[in-house]
């Protein structure tokens, strides 16, 4: 009787180890290089989830139309096997374990935010799998010594440290005082750092460090103080949800600062739905439409710009941008190492040096794109109230001049 | 900072007066079912989120939010009353831990649903109502929260004469005094609770309509109002209406002086931490009562 059942259980743990590894298929099954991404398409960060999903099928769609990849005199073709990771990170480390050890995947794309970025690494690390992501920003992705993640983005500390410099330097070259009121979460708090690197830089001063809380929907204490200190810059970086709380509440409480800087007003679409009150906010971003880079694939953003409109109905963020540029590293690397083997493929990856419609890519050690600068951009509106965003900085790319310092409500 | 700019006070006490408004109609809805139904609801927040979507699709359609105030609580006293016979009237007797589970479960769904329905986007509602300066202009109070704390104070004192007069509110707070007694009398406490968990979603509705010209909505914040109005009916007390006025007034102030004072990463740890000195006060003072029965 036991040894029946002892058979019984060898034989079903049998069938289920031969059903998994029959099931599985290889990274490149025919003429098709199979990528993976676990890829937020419900939950919390569902609307970029989507931007960065329309990337890479924009960006897969491309590729294989205009040839593909040839790698050993054969070419072969994108595909992506997408698993929605709900937006929770706990679930995009199972899903990336389940693309690598069931579905046999040997190549990932990122996922969307710094948070769920950190969970997939770990695993693709461990199983020596080349990602190539373009939504995790962190700076503490970069310092842990990941040898297979590259991030076509610049670092979260990059993001507002331009703004403190523009602010120095309408200044005169002499220190500002500084505002700052950052969400508690990753990557606000890195955005913080950069803008503390900035101001002891530059000699300025930091007079409000507010740290607002993850359910921030109400931010009025620190205009208050905003309003009695008078600083010379305020800084705010909190998500679409911090944008938008900002905007409203600087213009219903009249809030006067010569220089307002902020992080997520592409995805906030500021001007849409709060119209002239967002005048004069600038905001960082990865990209902007009107910088002049260039490729064979996308041309340049202009034109990504309206192809990417046609396809999917709406102008594209920059993270659907930044997505689609990690589909550009990805085929060049294989071209460059001419094999599939992974390895070889990292080590492409690493020497990858490039200019994309999206920006020049280069990676450091530690994976980060550090060849693409940040570019600040300025909501200006016409009298009719048409608001539209226009690059002020770094000068090199600028399309329109900074209007500084910004009026007072009173004058507006 | 309080000390050196003696205007801050004022707009601290008068922020947090008007937060602490809109924080109590809330709160009032959930302590009326908690009294009446025994019934803890977690996805209290979600009801408001969804009241506020409401006013955001109205806005979205060029009607001005405004009207949500009117047209939200009419739709979610009957979203109320089918969450009631759906799920609620199969856990009112029950165990309160079963009553949280449930509507725990609901709040999922809700946030879940309103995800899939609406987008995960942070919306708003712009009102375009403007501002009112005082003091020299050093203190500004957007009308968007006077606004609001009206309208709350109205429908409060609406609803406390209907308790007090109809023959619906009789009937609910005989319930909420005693279920058996009421129901051999002949009030049909069925329709009771059906009906007080209409009013708590209507209550919710206008507290969302409000939020959406206020602050902004988002299919995931439902929470912190669930925990705020929890926070501000334990303070108060049940069947305590001024209480919950006070409280949420008082928690409102005390917020916005901890943001000054301790830092803004401190607001809401304070909050709990003086839940936590209420609560060990209370029993301290219902100890000391027990051994002077004794």
């Amino acid at each position: 009787m036991k040894i029946n059942k002892i058979i019984i259980s060898f034989i079903s743990a049998a069938i289920i180890l031969l059903s998994t590894s029959v099931v599985s298929f290889a990274k490149v099954v025919g003429d098709k290089i199979i990528l993976g991404a676990a890829i937020s398409l419900t939950g919390k960060y569902s609307s970029n989830g989507v931007h960065t999903q329309n990337g890479y099928n924009m960006a897969v769609d491309r590729i294989n139309s205009m040839g593909g990849v040839k790698v050993g005199g054969k070419t072969y073709k994108f595909d992506i096997i997408y698993y929605d990771d709900e937006s929770n990170p706990k679930r995009a480390a199972q899903l990336a374990e389940r693309l690598i050890s069931q579905d046999g995947v040997e190549f990932m794309l990122g996922p969307y935010s710094s948070g769920l970025t950190k969970a997939i690494a770990p695993v693709t690390e461990k199983y020596g799998v080349p990602m190539v992501e373009a939504n995790g920003a962190s700076r503490s992705l970069f310092t842990k010594g990941y040898k297979y993640l590259f991030a076509v983005l610049a670092p979260a500390n990059l993001y507002l440290d331009v703004a403190i410099d523009l602010a120095v330097e309408k200044n005169n070259g002499k220190g500002v005082t500084v505002a700052m009121a950052f969400e508690q979460d990753a990557f606000s708090q890195d955005v913080r750092l950069g803008v503390l690197d900035a101001i002891k830089r530059t000699g300025s001063k930091k007079v409000i460090d507010d740290k607002l809380p993850k359910e921030l929907n109400d931010m009025a204490a620190t205009l208050v103080k905003v309003k009695q200190m008078k600083p010379d810059v305020l800084v705010v970086s909190g998500h679409t949800k911090g944008a938008l709380t900002a905007i409203r509440q600087i213009s219903e409480m009249k809030v006067d600062v010569p220089m307002l800087a902020m992080t997520h007003c592409d995805a906030a679409k500021l001007s849409k739905q709060h119209g002239k009150n967002s005048q004069y906010a600038l905001c960082a971003s990865q990209w902007h439409k009107t910088l002049t880079y260039k490729d064979d694939f996308f041309k340049d953003g202009m034109t990504y710009d309206a192809d990417f409109t046609k396809e999917f109905g709406y102008a594209p963020p920059y993270q659907a941008a930044e997505s689609s540029a990690a589909l550009l590293v990805f085929k060049d690397a294989f071209e460059r190492a001419n094999s599939f083997d992974q390895k070889k493929v990292r080590d492409a990856l690493a020497a990858t040096n490039m200019q994309t419609f999206y920006g020049n890519i280069k990676f450091a050690p530690g994976g980060q794109n550090v060849d693409k600068p940040m570019v600040l951009f300025q909501v200006m509106c016409d009298d009719a109230g048409k608001c539209e965003n226009k690059v002020v900085a770094p000068t090199k790319w600028a399309s329109a001049k900074l209007i500084h310092p910004i009026p007072s409500w009173s004058k507006r | 900072m309080v000390f050196q700019y003696p205007m801050i006070s004022v707009q601290a006490c008068l922020d947090g007066i008007l937060l602490g408004i809109l924080f109590a109609l809330i709160a009032y809805g959930m302590a009326l079912q908690w009294g009446v139904m025994n019934i803890i609801n977690i996805a209290q927040g979600d009801l408001v989120i969804l009241g506020g979507y409401i006013a955001y699709f109205m806005y979205l359609y060029g009607i001005h939010p405004a009207w949500g105030v009117i047209v939200s609580p009419i739709i979610m006293y009957f979203v109320g009353i089918a969450i009631y016979k759906l799920v609620i009237n199969k856990v009112v007797d029950r165990d309160l831990f079963i009553s949280i589970l449930a509507t725990f479960g609901i709040s999922i769904l809700f946030m879940q649903l309103m995800n899939f329905a609406f987008g995960a986007d942070v919306v708003l509602a712009n009102s375009d109502y403007g501002t009112t300066m005082l003091f020299d202009s050093n203190v500004v109070l957007p009308n968007s929260k006077i606004f609001s704390a009206f309208i709350s104070i109205l429908f409060a004192i609406c609803l406390v004469i209907y308790m007090k007069k109809s023959k619906l509110g009789r009937a609910i707070r005989a319930t909420a005094q005693n279920a058996r007694a009421a129901k051999i009398l002949g009030v049909d406490t069925e329709k009771v609770y059906a009906a007080t968990f209409g009013i708590n979603a209507a209550l919710c509705g206008v507290a969302g309509a409000l939020i959406s010209i206020t602050f902004t909505i988002h299919p995931y914040m439902g929470l912190p109002y669930t925990i705020r109005s929890f926070m501000i009916v334990i303070v108060a007390g049940l069947g305590n209406l001024p209480g919950v006025a006070m409280s949420g007034m008082g928690l409102g102030v005390f917020e916005e002086f901890a943001d000054y004072i301790l830092g803004t990463e401190f607001r809401i740890g304070s909050v709990f931490l003086l839940l936590v000195l209420i609560l060990v006060y209370r029993r301290f003072k219902l100890s000391r009562k027990r051994e002077y029965l004794k």
